[in-house]
């Protein structure tokens, strides 16, 4: 605790109702000799008036007003050797109370430490992902975890929340997902009609379109969609009840979040996210059959037919994505969630790296599926 | 009006919807005094200091800071009175992104021309003279208990040395012995800074050890001022019940008498 030189009651320390604006205080600066006569106002207002170089005395008899600015600088001007002249006790009792406040001046010069402050950094942020890693796995294990003991004693399981979630992750999604397919078909067959005609191959606009959709868009698009919508929702939803300790609560009343909150959420993307993506396919052969229709004269009857030649493992590798994205979505979001801290500031910060992640990770799933899928030949 | 009141409100009106607050209210903050201003919940009590500093628009009446008309201020008068007087909100109301040292060094950014080392000097001055200790500075709000940020939140109302102080309920949500150490900063600083201090609160123990006077709101006014002792003669239900209920005797037992 500070001690503060005590002050008798009543007696005052300035005259400040002539002032207005203390903006417009002003210090008068005398130098005579090596004594630098100061008087009127000594304030943080006319702090930066004063010389840099601290005299080796200075007057301060003519002083009416100084703030705890003033007597800062007066208590390191006398720290570093200058007398001080003509100090009223007022004021001399404001320098003793700032100067029990200054700091010693430990702060040494700060060594130029650029690289290896970069490389620092490199490892923490290194460190910090492999971390990242191994709580996501940490999450998906409680996922599943709560899913075996939801098999094994199905009374615990919350199906009025599942279904919820499913209404909320699924039905809800259906309209923007449906758009959204429709016009990347319509988008295909245009762009592809348009480069295929130089060829006189229009028809195949057909396996174009079909391939694209049900191996690729479709599917990633609807997840990307998905990670956005929901995923933010799950981190808001959890994070805010753990930013209220709810989540505590829970716990000591005998709940376990995993299976409360965790495995409905998660369980509802993995059902409704194949269900998207199937209507996702379905849209965007809507939408490339009636462009192709309209720029190409491939009338649907003939596009059904050419769409019956292309090989239904193209769908098969589309959907088999789905449970995966779901899991990844899923587990990111709740991740995210449980990790907000008390203030709302986290909340929004892990909400939004909730998305940017449950994106990038869909993307990556993505990649590695082609890849694997092309090394199988399927 | 005289000099000597740092605030004189008369005849204050303030009225949300139909229902009335305030009406007709008189207060007199003198200079250099502690007022502690009580009331039950609803009596307004951050609303009048709310009205004061001009977060609320009133219906009626005058308020008078430092001989200035709050309701007739041009903008550049506002911003020089605003100048002369420091609030701290309830939980500190520090910016979330800053650390305790920005946040302080904030109002000192108004100061033209003063060199980044002095305006981190002095920030890091008040953040000691609020009792916090060096290793704060760094630290952002979310990483402090209650009391740091309450303790941050009032160096960051001392920045500039304001002339008023407005403390909106200081102790609510601290331990016993922070509040008491609290109630004793205040105090100090007052004797040290000269401070006229305009304090909200519920604290009993705090009136009891840092308020010169104290004013109680009920019936949509100031239903008295005066200093403690006064207060214990007055007779009026709520008055009575709140000053000597088993809550206010405890407050005044001889060994608090000490402290």
């Amino acid at each position: 605790m500070l001690r503060f030189a005590s002050r008798p009651r009543g007696t005052t320390l300035t005259t400040p109702a002539t002032i207005r604006n203390p903006e417009d205080a002003t210090l008068d600066q005398t130098q005579d000799g090596d004594l630098l006569r100061l008087g009127g106002a000594l304030l943080v207002w006319t702090l930066p008036q004063l010389p840099r170089d601290l005299p080796t005395r200075i007057g301060l008899g003519d002083l009416d007003r100084m703030d705890t600015a003033g007597a800062w600088y007066l208590a390191r001007a006398r720290q570093a050797g200058t007398q001080l002249e003509g100090l009223s006790d007022s004021h001399a009792r404001l320098i003793e109370t700032v100067a029990q406040s200054v700091a010693p001046p430990e702060r040494g010069a700060i060594p130029d430490a650029r690289w290896h402050n970069i490389l620092e950094r490199t490892g923490k942020r290194v460190v910090g992902a492999l971390g990242y890693f191994h709580e996501l796995a940490e999450f998906l294990g409680r996922f599943l975890a709560a899913w075996l003991r939801a098999l094994r004693h199905p009374s615990e399981f919350r199906l009025t929340s599942l279904v919820y979630h499913c209404q909320e992750t699924g039905l809800r999604a259906v309209p923007i997902v449906f758009v959204m397919s429709f016009l990347i078909g319509v988008v295909l067959a245009f762009q592809g009609a348009a480069q295929l005609r130089q060829f006189g191959a229009e028809v195949f606009v057909v396996d174009l379109i079909a391939i694209a959709v049900l191996r690729e868009l479709g599917i990633l698009l609807t997840a990307i969609i998905v990670a956005g919508r929901t995923a933010s929702a799950l981190t808001a939803s959890i994070g805010s009840m753990k930013m209220r300790e709810e989540i505590d609560a829970m716990r000591t009343l005998g709940m376990d979040p995993d299976m409360v909150l965790i495995l409905p959420r998660v369980l509802a993307l993995l059902v409704t996210l194949p269900i998207l993506g199937l209507l996702a396919d379905l849209a965007g052969l809507t939408g490339g059959a009636l462009m192709s229709w309209i720029v190409l004269d491939i009338s649907p009857s003939m596009f059904l037919t050419r769409l019956g030649e292309v090989d239904v493992s193209h769908a098969i590798a589309g959907l088999v994505k789905a449970p995966v994205f779901a899991v990844i979505i899923g587990v990111i979001g709740c991740h995210a969630g449980m990790q907000v801290g008390r203030d709302a500031e986290s909340l929004g910060r892990m909400t939004s790296s909730a998305v940017v992640n449950a994106i990038f990770a869909v993307i990556i799933a993505d990649a590695i599926f082609s890849i694997v899928f092309s090394e199988m030949g399927i | 009006m005289t000099g000597d009141n740092a605030i004189e409100v008369r005849g204050l009106r303030n009225q949300f919807g139909d229902h009335v607050v305030h009406d007709d209210l008189d207060l007199d903050l003198r200079r250099g005094e502690i007022l502690g201003v009580v009331g039950g919940s609803g009596t307004g009590k951050s609303v009048l200091l709310r009205s004061i500093v001009g977060l609320n628009q009133t219906r009626h009446g005058d308020i008078r800071v430092l001989g200035q008309n709050i309701g007739s201020l041009t903008s550049a008068e506002r911003e020089a009175l605003e100048r002369r007087w420091g609030v701290m909100f309830q939980d500190g109301a520090l910016f979330s992104s800053l650390t305790v040292r920005e946040n302080v060094e904030v109002p000192l950014r108004a100061v033209r021309d003063l060199s980044d080392s002095d305006r981190i000097g002095l920030a890091e001055l008040k953040v000691a003279m609020a009792g916090l200790p060096p290793n704060a500075n760094d630290k952002y709000p979310s990483e402090l208990s209650g009391g740091m940020r309450k303790r941050a939140g009032l160096a960051r109302a001392l920045a500039l040395d304001p002339e008023i102080l407005f403390l909106d309920e200081p102790t609510a949500g601290l331990d016993p012995i922070g509040a008491d150490a609290f109630d004793r900063l205040i105090v100090e600083l007052r004797d040290a800074l000269n401070l006229s201090v305009f304090l909200v609160t519920h604290d009993l123990d705090t009136l009891h050890t840092c308020c010169d006077r104290i004013a109680v709101l009920a019936e949509k006014k100031v239903l008295a001022t005066g200093t403690m002792s006064e207060m214990l003669a007055i007779d009026h239900p709520w008055v009575h019940e709140y000053f000597h209920g088993p809550r206010a005797r405890a407050a005044m037992t001889p060994d608090h008498e000490d402290a």
